[in-house]
């Protein structure tokens, strides 16, 4: 186990390192220069020199990556060049909407997918099957943040139950700030649950025709207990993979659902980052999303050897 | 049968949505550049039979427009995809365990790393907003999907006799890979096509409605989605019907690919063989 675990983390760390060279490189082509565009049309040469070198752009590209790499291992996002506040600070009060929900979407979609995948599963053909499986075509179907308009014009203009937008904040208690991420949470979470239902359903089908399945079942244990058992844990290695692949997609589409919203999380300080030349902020995020994106993985492969120990001596 | 079931229904709804796009460019019932501010936010009638916008604008006209965007973006968004990912997954699987093939999967793993909704914004962003660039994140995302599965159906392919006699026979492997490899893997990639084209109908939804997509006066169901935003409480038809033009098309090609799965599925088709 260790050896895997070794042999991961490895894989790990190159991963963060090229991604690293990718989003630098990528945003260092961005047209428009930081320092000019901060002072506007009628600044000065010398007003923009000193600016570059105030914000440390008047070094080589390859000195800015090392220290922006530099700076991030000792948790210093760098300055902001719009604020002149530090980004670690600006994610800091972001990430605590951003995380929560797409966490909340997570739990949200698995609460739904499970039972739904697995009662398709032991109802294969049946009519029970197929109407969960329409159902999740549909689902599939549906733009989040379209569900997510339609989810305010239902419970936020009509019935007047959540607000229409907005985020009430920690500070005013968990309740409220939940409160206020249920209605994005449960837009995030429908397809990817519709999805997660599609795959569990057809995992656990996989392992029901397995001799192991039969031999649980020659022993006297009835069908439904035999797929609870050991039809569940089997089913568990393709079920966790895109479990960790939502919480990629899930962060991401939370980017177009605190658009609908109005949240001040992560996706906003992209946007407005993005529009204001804000370079180093917009790097920050990416990579912090990426380097989420590429944790999620790395604990999904140790999950894996965690519930299927065979996966440890092969590797 | 329900595969059948599947391919007529999904083949219907897309027919639908193709024809409103072709028709779109000789005829729509009015046209979508010509305001008509008396007659604005009016419920779906006979005239007008979805409707119209704040600017009195025919919502039927604007779909049907709407569809060439939609279906323009996801069409060259998969032929990126297929363009680049289907040769390197080739390349990939021909020479299986070089140092060229644990390249090009690693770099394939690396794109995968990247949420593609935040690199898609951050290339539109870069590049500026617009259809062209739209289908350009769209489409780089397709590339590893598809250079994946070609390599996934491409290998155990190698290992069959009648490329073993197409080598004895002196072809070389890029000529064995397109002679012989291509058509053995066609239908796993029509499938995957199939899937990928209504996942990019979604994402450029929703990069249109971000404000990153294609830009006015061009039609776009994401962007009449972002505007009918602020008028969801008084003039709900103008939220609900691009919604639902985009889950037709995306449950369409999705129950296609579905139906063609069953229909093309490989392991019989290799049984046949």
């Amino acid at each position: 186990m260790l050896r895997y675990t070794l042999k991961r983390a490895l894989s790990l760390g190159l991963s963060l390192v090229v991604a690293s060279l990718v989003i630098f490189f990528v945003i260092e082509v961005v047209p428009g220069d930081p320092a000019s565009f901060m002072l506007g049309l009628n600044a000065q040469p010398d007003t923009i020199a000193a600016l570059r070198s105030e914000l440390g752009l008047d070094v080589s590209k390859l000195e800015r990556y090392l220290v922006w790499v530099g700076g991030m291992l000792q948790g210093d996002f760098g300055t902001s060049y719009t604020y002149s506040t530090p980004v670690t600070e600006m994610i800091g009060d972001r990430i605590w909407v951003s995380l929560p929900l797409a966490l909340y979407a997570l739990t949200l979609s698995t609460l739904i997918a499970f039972p739904a995948g697995i009662y398709a599963a032991s109802r294969r053909g049946k009519p029970g099957d197929m109407a969960v499986m329409g159902a999740t075509q549909l689902g599939i179907a549906v733009p989040n943040f379209w569900f997510a308009m339609m989810l305010v014009l239902i419970f936020a203009i009509n019935l007047r139950w959540f607000s229409a937008g907005g985020f009430a904040g920690w500070d005013k208690g968990a309740a409220a700030a939940m409160k206020s991420l249920t209605l994005p949470a449960i837009a995030l979470a429908l397809p990817q649950s519709a999805i997660l239902a599609r795959v569990m359903r057809s995992a656990l089908l996989d392992v029901l025709g397995e001799d192991f399945m039969r031999t649980a079942r020659a022993k006297g244990l009835t069908r439904r207990q035999a797929l609870m058992r050991h039809g569940l844990r089997n089913a568990m290695i393709p079920v966790l993979t895109i479990i960790g692949m939502q919480f990629s997609f899930l962060l991401a589409g939370a980017i177009i659902i605190e658009q609908v919203f109005f949240l001040p999380g992560l996706g906003r300080l992209i946007f407005q980052s993005i529009s204001a030349r804000d370079l180093i902020v917009v790097e920050s995020v990416v990579m912090l999303l990426v380097f989420l994106v590429i944790l999620v993985t790395f604990l999904v492969d140790l999950a894996y050897a965690a519930v299927d120990p065979r996966l440890r001596s092969r590797t | 049968m329900s595969l059948s079931r599947n391919i007529l229904l999904g083949g219907l709804l897309c027919l639908c949505v193709v024809a409103a796009a072709l028709i779109s460019f000789l005829w729509t019932p009015f046209d979508i550049t010509q305001m008509d501010i008396p007659n604005k936010l009016q419920k779906p009638s006979a005239t007008h039979w979805f409707g119209t916008d704040h600017f009195g604008r025919d919502i039927f006209s604007m779909i049907m427009v709407g569809a060439r965007t939609s279906l323009a973006v996801a069409l060259v968004a998969v032929g990126i995809g297929m363009g680049l990912g289907v040769p390197l997954g080739l390349w990939a699987a021909a020479n299986s365990g070089s140092w060229l093939d644990e390249l090009i999967m690693r770099g394939n793993d690396l794109i995968f790393a990247f949420p593609s909704l935040v690199i898609a914004i951050l290339i539109t962003a870069i590049l500026g907003p617009g259809a062209v660039n739209a289908i350009l994140a769209i489409g780089i995302f397709n590339i590893p999907v598809f250079a994946r599965l070609t390599r996934a159906g491409a290998l155990p392919l190698w290992q069959r006799d009648f490329i073993l006699a197409a080598r004895v026979a002196g072809k070389s492997r890029a000529r064995i890979s397109a002679e012989h490899i291509l058509p053995n893997v066609a239908n796993l990639l029509i499938v995957q096509g199939t899937i990928q084209f209504s996942l990019g109908i979604l994402a450029e939804a929703g990069l249109s409605y971000v404000g990153l997509g294609a830009q006015p006066p061009t039609p776009s169901w994401g962007r009449m989605l972002a505007d009918a935003q602020t008028m969801v409480s008084f003039a709900p038809h103008l939220a609900l019907i691009p919604g639902l033009a985009i889950i037709a098309s995306v449950l369409g090609l999705n129950l296609l690919g579905d139906g063609l799965r069953d229909h093309l599925d490989p392991k019989i088709w290799v049984m046949r063989t």
